[in-house]
């Protein structure tokens, strides 16, 4: 179980799918107007990833390598489906207050990235708790996201009233433009520790700074790619 | 009519800015916005995709998965025939309109996970939208897209003058920017 905990670990802290790698901004920005919210939305995508996960890695020789891709989508679509409309009939506060980026959790860098990354080349226990442990990192980094907007934006923290009388709530960081000023804040400090890392001579080359690249580094972890890969495309047209 | 439709080509481009105001397409927002020529070049790429999408989704939706009661697929539909469109566009723009193709071309591949494209399809089911409606929506919703990204680069193009802290070289400045466009894009939602 020594490889289990070793992912879980990974996922919550190593390799933190938002602190660190900065993949899935769309829903962390979309979704963080509250602590619940946040962590509602963590704990969905963790439900699809550690299902897909187990299903990908289920399915990873029987999956041809030219057309997986498309198979993940698939897959990862279906589980979206399912926990929609789990959602939909047991929690309907949580689907209100999501909406449409339930469904949107298909096109999440993080899902596919990991898939990619991780499930296609690995047995199913290790998936599973990849899946679970980058799922608890997604949930604590938007929850915490969350709290800190919550708190600036309304005062409250999971919908108890924390500031003291005298605070004026500043709305801004629970409406749009205040998401962008927290993510601001955030990547400023990842830069920080970067750069005091590099300075020590520490090997800080997993933390990313996002966006650089083309879409947010999912170049890497095949979101970009094509459906086909694209040396095998040149080569059926020949 | 004409009103109704009207209204949907400012609220989607203007007022609910898919980027500032919906956090969609923020990949391509944030990471093809350093020239404006790109920004540009990018931006009438979306127009194109997302308003052929929604115009394929949306017949898709209302001639096959509604009469076969099967609407609960839709997601699984939509992002399929998202990224098939995209591929068979640029396979179609490489053969036959090539100059478009060159200009174009190299932006189409990023389109394929952009979540505007699938975002703009399923609001329009969301919201009962008929086709044509869907399609006027979605191309003001891309319209949106194309005026900020090109604002940003912009506005980038000039910052690269500017003495930026250490820390906020790089993303942290280009969201702050960014953040502060969607206040003043705050300000069109007394047009409606």
């Amino acid at each position: 179980m020594n490889s289990a905990k070793e992912r879980l670990v990974n996922g919550i802290v190593k390799e933190n799918p938002t602190f660190v790698l900065m993949l899935g901004m769309c829903p962390t920005l979309a979704v963080t107007t509250s602590a619940i919210n946040g962590l509602g939305m963590g704990l969905t995508t963790m439900v699809v990833l550690a299902l897909s996960n187990v299903f990908i890695s289920l399915l990873r020789n029987i999956i041809p390598d030219k057309v997986r891709i498309p198979a993940f989508i698939v897959i990862i679509a279906s589980f979206v489906t399912m926990v929609e409309l789990l959602l939909q009939g047991f929690i309907p506060f949580l689907y209100d207050a999501l909406g449409i980026y339930i469904p949107l959790i298909v096109v999440n860098c993080i899902i596919l990235g990991r898939a990619e990354a991780y499930a296609y080349k690995n047995p199913v226990i290790p998936s599973l708790f990849d899946g679970i442990g980058m799922g608890l990192g997604f949930s604590v980094a938007l929850t915490c996201i969350g709290a800190v907007r919550e708190l600036l934006g309304a005062g409250e923290i999971f919908g108890v009233h924390i500031m003291p009388e005298s605070y004026v709530p500043v709305s801004i960081f629970i409406m749009a433009p205040g998401a962008f000023f927290v993510l601001a804040a955030l990547t400023a400090i990842q830069n920080k520790v970067k750069i005091a890392g590099e300075r020590k001579g520490k090997d800080m080359s997993k933390i990313q700074s996002g966006c650089n690249s083309d879409c947010m580094n999912c170049s890497d972890s095949g979101c970009t790619r094509r459906l086909y890969d694209e040396k095998a495309g040149e080569g059926d047209k020949k | 009519m004409i009103k109704e439709l009207l209204v949907i080509l400012i609220a989607s481009s203007l007022v609910n800015n898919v980027v500032l105001s919906q956090f969609l397409g923020l990949c391509p927002f944030l990471g093809v916005s350093k020239k404006t020529e790109t920004a540009t070049g990018m931006g009438v790429a979306v127009i194109f995709v997302i308003t052929l999408a929604s115009a394929v989704a949306g017949a898709i939706y209302q001639f096959i998965l509604v009469p076969f009661d099967i609407a609960y697929l839709q997601t699984i539909v939509f992002i399929l025939v998202i990224a098939a469109l995209v591929q068979f566009v640029e396979m179609f723009l490489k053969k036959f309109i090539p100059a478009l193709y060159q200009s174009l071309g190299v932006y189409l591949p990023l389109i394929t996970t952009n979540c505007a494209v699938l975002g703009v399809a399923l609001t329009n089911v969301q919201k009962n939208y008929g086709i044509l409606t869907g399609v006027v929506n979605g191309f003001a919703t891309a319209v949106g897209f194309t005026i900020s990204i090109v604002i940003l680069a912009g506005i980038r193009e000039k910052m690269i003058y500017n003495d930026i802290p250490e820390s906020f070289k790089g993303m942290p400045i280009v969201l702050v920017t960014a953040g502060l466009m969607a206040i003043a894009f705050c300000g069109f939602s007394g047009l409606l």
